[in-house]
C-alpha cells in the first residue's frame, strides 16, 4: 500500500522510497541511512534519483553537513514518544546550515507533537494513517507564540515585541 | 505584576482546548495509557495514590488577590478544600476528577493562570527570591527577567522532549533565597567589571539521587544575551544528555561527566552561533518588562518599633515572622503554613479566601509563595502589623515559628504521592509534638529541617540543616538523617549522620542531635555552624549512644 504522508499542509502519496522498499522501484527517490550513505555514497549518486538521509537521534547534524547539497530530503528519525533530540537537528539544519529541502519527521510521530515539530522546521510528517486525516487541526493548535521560528509564519512575543502594560 | 495581554490569553485559552481535546481522545480510548501519560505531565497532571495530581503554576511565586481565591474556589468546587504549596512556589492539588480537569484548567485561564509545564521533561515554571523587589540589599529586582524567561520557555518548540525536567532559578540578591545553587540552571544578577549589570549563569546542580552543587559555567554574561545563553546550555543538554537511564538524564550527570571546562566549551560554541539570533533582549523591552514590576504606591513613613509594649506573643510573631523592607515604614510578612499538627505548606480554601482578603488590605492586593512552603504580604505598613497579626491568628495563620526547627520543608510524602517510602507529614507531626516549647525553640535559633518521603528530594533533604529521607526497610518505613546542608548561597549538602531510625525514634534523634548544639555552640553560632565548625561526629556519638526507647 502506498504511503500517504503530510507534506506542506497537505496529504500526498509518498514518491520517495526507503531502501527495503527501492528494489520493485528503481526509478523513485531514495532514502538511505547515514551509515549506508557512508559506506557507498558513490553507488547512491549512481542512481541517479534524487536522494535523502535519515539521521537517528544520536546522529549529528555537521555529519552530513559538508554534502548537504547532495540530498534533496533529510529525515530525523523519532524512536519513541519521549525522544527530542529531532528538534533540535531540524532547527540546525534550517537554521545554521540553511537547508531548504524536504525535512521530514519519521518513526514515532503523532499528531500532538506536530505543532512543535513544524515551528523547529519539519515541513513533512510519517504519521499513522489513522492519524492523517485529524493531524491537519495540529497545525493551529496556536495561533501565536512567544519564540522566534522557522515555519507556521506566527507573530512571536520575545523579540522587541513583549507589549506595554495597561495603564 | 505581569499582567497577560491578547497573545498570553489567546495561547492559555488556546492550551485548555488542546488539552480538553486530548482528555477527551484518551477518555474515549484514542489515546493509550502511555500516550496520554506524555501529554497530561507536560499539563502538570500526575496520576497519584488516590487520584490525578494537579500541579498549577504560580510564576516565581507571585499571585494576585484574584488569582489566590480562583485558587480556593478550586480547592472547594474540585478538590477537597485544601491545597499544598510547594518548594518551587507552584501549588498542588491531590484530589481533582481527571474528566474535570479541563474545567479547572478554564477557570485558571480567567485569572491568567495555568499549568503548563509544571511537570514533564520539559522547562518548569521559573522560581526566584520571594523578597524580590523590597529586600534592602538586592542588586536588581529578579522578576522582569524572570517573566522574560517565563515567556521563552513556554511552548518552547525544541526543548519541550527533554531528557528530564529542566528547572531554573534566578536570583538579584547576594542571599540566595531560591535555592539556585541546586537548580538545573542557576540565574544570578550582578554587576560587572565596569559596573554593569549582567548575569553569573551555574549549571548542573540538582537533589534526587545524585545530590550536586551547581557550578558557574560564565562568570559574566552582558544581560542582552540572556537568552541566547540559555538556549545553548539547553540545546547541549538536549542533544547530549542521557536518555538511556532515568536517574542518570538530567544535565546535572552530563556536566559531571564532561567536566565543567568541557561543558563549557561547549555552550559557548554554540552560543556563537545563536547570539545574534532573534533572541537579544533589547533595552526597549526590558524597560516594558521592569515597567510591570513598578512599586506598588508606598506612603511616606517612618521606621516606627510596633512590637514595643505589645504582648509577648505578638513580639514573637513580629520577630520571626516579619522581615526587613527596603522602603521606611514597611515591613513583609510571613504567613506560616507550618501550624503544628498541619500538613506543611498545607492551606484550606477559606484561609487562601482570608489571605487573598488580607492581601487586599494590607499589601496592595498581592501575596507570594516562598521557596519554604509559606506565603507573604511583601508591602505591609509595620503600624498595621499589629491588626493583620490579629486576623491571621484567628485563622491559624500566625504560628510565629519561621526560619524555626518547626518551619519544615516537606514533601506530601506516602499520604498523597505514589512515589514515597514514608509519610513525611506524619513524621512532621511528630517533630512538632515533641518540641512544642517555644522557648526552646528560639534558643536553637535559625534551624532549617528539610524532609523527603523518598529519593527524588522534593523535600531537599540534601540541602536541610538537619535533613530527613524516608526510606523503605522491608516495607516499614525508616528515616535516614543527615546535617549540615544548606540551600543558600554558601549551600553545602548534608552528611549522613548514620544508620537509619525507625519512624518512632526520629524525634528522639534530633533532640539528641540538638543536645550537642546547645552544649557545644559558640555565643550566637548557628546549629549549621556548630556542625561545620565540629563535624558529623560528636553529633553521630550521641544520636546512636544509648539506644531509643520504642
Amino acid at each position: 500500500m502506498p504511503r500517504r504522508l503530510l507534506r506542506n499542509s497537505q496529504i500526498v502519496v509518498d514518491e520517495w522510497r526507503y531502501i527495503a522498499e527501492a528494489s520493485r522501484d528503481a526509478a523513485a527517490p531514495l532514502i538511505v541511512t547515514l551509515a549506508q550513505w557512508q559506506l557507498e555514497p558513490d553507488t547512491w549518486l549512481a542512481r541517479g534519483t534524487p536522494i535523502g538521509v535519515v539521521l537517528s537521534p544520536a546522529h549529528r547534524v555537521e555529519q552530513i553537513a559538508a554534502e548537504l547539497e547532495v540530498f534533496s530530503l533529510v529525515a530525523a528519525e523519532f524512536s519513541g514518544p519521549g525522544e527530542g533530540r529531532g528538534y533540535t537537528q531540524a532547527r540546525q539544519l534550517r537554521e545554521q546550515y540553511a537547508f531548504t529541502g524536504e525535512l521530514r519527521a519519521t518513526g514515532y510521530v503523532r499528531r500532538d507533537q506536530l505543532f512543535f515539530m513544524a515551528r523547529c522546521g519539519f515541513n513533512s510528517f510519517e504519521l499513522p494513517d489513522s492519524d492523517i486525516e485529524d493531524a491537519f487541526t495540529a497545525f493551529s493548535t496556536f495561533t501565536a507564540a512567544y519564540q522566534p521560528s522557522n515555519d507556521l509564519g506566527l507573530a512571536h512575543k520575545l523579540r522587541n515585541t513583549v507589549s506595554a502594560p495597561r495603564t | 505584576m505581569y499582567r497577560y495581554d491578547s497573545t498570553d490569553k489567546t495561547l492559555v485559552r488556546q492550551r485548555v482546548a488542546q488539552f480538553r481535546d486530548q482528555t477527551q481522545r484518551f477518555l474515549k480510548g484514542a489515546l493509550s495509557e502511555d500516550e496520554f501519560k506524555l501529554l497530561r505531565l507536560r499539563n502538570g497532571l500526575y496520576i497519584q495514590r488516590h487520584a490525578p495530581m494537579l500541579r498549577v503554576a504560580i510564576p516565581y511565586g507571585l499571585l494576585s488577590a484574584r488569582q489566590l481565591r480562583t485558587l480556593a474556589k478550586v480547592a472547594r468546587d474540585y478538590d477537597r478544600g485544601y491545597g499544598h504549596f510547594t518548594t518551587r512556589q507552584n501549588i498542588q492539588y491531590n484530589w481533582p476528577e481527571l474528566a474535570r480537569v479541563p474545567d479547572i484548567l478554564e477557570e485558571l485561564a480567567e485569572v491568567e493562570m495555568h499549568a503548563i509545564q509544571t511537570s514533564g521533561n520539559c522547562i518548569r515554571n521559573i522560581t526566584s527570591d520571594h523578597l524580590a523587589g523590597i529586600t534592602p540589599d538586592e542588586i536588581e529586582d529578579p522578576r522582569p527577567w524572570c517573566e522574560i524567561i517565563r515567556q521563552w520557555s513556554t511552548f518552547h518548540p525544541e526543548f519541550t522532549y527533554l531528557p528530564r525536567k529542566f528547572k531554573i532559578a534566578v536570583t538579584g540578591a547576594p542571599q540566595d533565597r531560591a535555592a539556585s545553587l541546586v537548580h538545573d540552571v542557576g540565574v544570578h544578577i550582578i554587576r560587572g567589571p565596569n559596573g554593569e549589570l549582567g548575569f553569573e549563569i551555574l549549571a548542573g546542580g540538582g537533589l534526587g539521587r545524585t545530590p550536586i552543587i551547581g557550578q558557574v559555567v560564565r562568570e559574566f554574561l552582558p544581560r542582552e544575551h540572556l537568552l541566547s545563553y540559555l538556549e545553548a546550555i539547553l540545546r547541549v543538554y538536549n542533544l547530549e544528555g542521557r536518555r538511556d537511564n532515568l536517574t542518570k538524564a538530567r544535565i546535572k550527570i552530563l556536566v559531571r561527566s564532561l567536566g565543567i571546562e568541557e561543558f563549557r566549551r561547549r555552550v559557548e560554541a554554540e552560543w556563537q552561533l545563536l547570539r545574534d539570533s532573534g533572541l537579544r533582549v533589547d533595552e526597549a523591552q526590558l524597560e516594558r518588562m521592569r515597567s510591570y514590576f513598578n512599586p506598588p504606591a508606598y506612603r511616606a513613613l517612618q521606621d516606627v518599633a510596633p512590637d514595643s509594649g505589645r504582648e509577648t506573643a505578638f513580639r514573637a510573631w513580629y520577630r520571626y515572622n516579619t522581615t526587613a523592607h527596603k522602603v521606611p515604614g514597611y515591613r513583609a510578612v510571613f504567613i506560616s503554613l507550618k501550624k503544628p499538627g498541619v500538613p506543611p505548606g498545607d492551606a484550606t480554601d477559606d484561609q487562601m479566601d482570608l489571605i487573598a482578603d488580607l492581601a487586599d488590605r494590607y499589601s496592595f492586593g498581592e501575596v507570594r509563595v516562598t521557596h519554604t512552603q509559606n506565603l507573604l504580604l511583601a508591602d505591609v505598613e509595620q503600624d498595621r502589623a499589629y491588626d493583620l497579626w490579629q486576623q491571621l491568628r484567628g485563622a491559624g495563620l500566625a504560628t510565629p515559628n519561621i526560619g524555626t526547627l518547626t518551619d519544615i520543608i516537606c514533601c506530601p510524602g506516602l499520604d498523597f504521592c505514589s512515589l514515597a517510602n514514608a509519610g513525611s507529614i506524619e513524621v512532621a507531626k511528630l517533630i512538632n509534638d515533641r518540641f512544642d516549647d517555644y522557648d526552646y525553640i528560639y534558643d536553637l535559633g535559625e534551624i532549617d529541617v528539610k524532609m523527603s518521603g523518598c529519593m527524588n528530594a522534593c523535600g531537599h533533604h540534601h540541602v536541610g540543616n538537619i535533613g530527613i529521607l524516608g526510606v523503605d526497610k522491608g516495607g516499614e518505613e525508616w528515616y535516614q538523617i543527615t546535617i549540615g546542608g544548606a540551600a543558600g548561597a554558601d549551600a553545602s549538602l548534608g552528611s549522613v549522620i548514620g544508620p537509619s531510625v525507625p519512624k518512632a525514634q526520629v524525634a528522639e534523634t534530633i533532640e539528641r542531635l540538638l543536645e550537642v548544639y546547645v552544649e557545644q555552640r559558640d555565643p550566637e553560632e548557628r546549629f549549621l555552624d556548630t556542625v561545620r565548625r565540629l563535624g558529623v561526629k560528636p553529633f553521630k556519638e550521641r544520636a546512636y549512644a544509648a539506644p531509643i526507647a520504642a
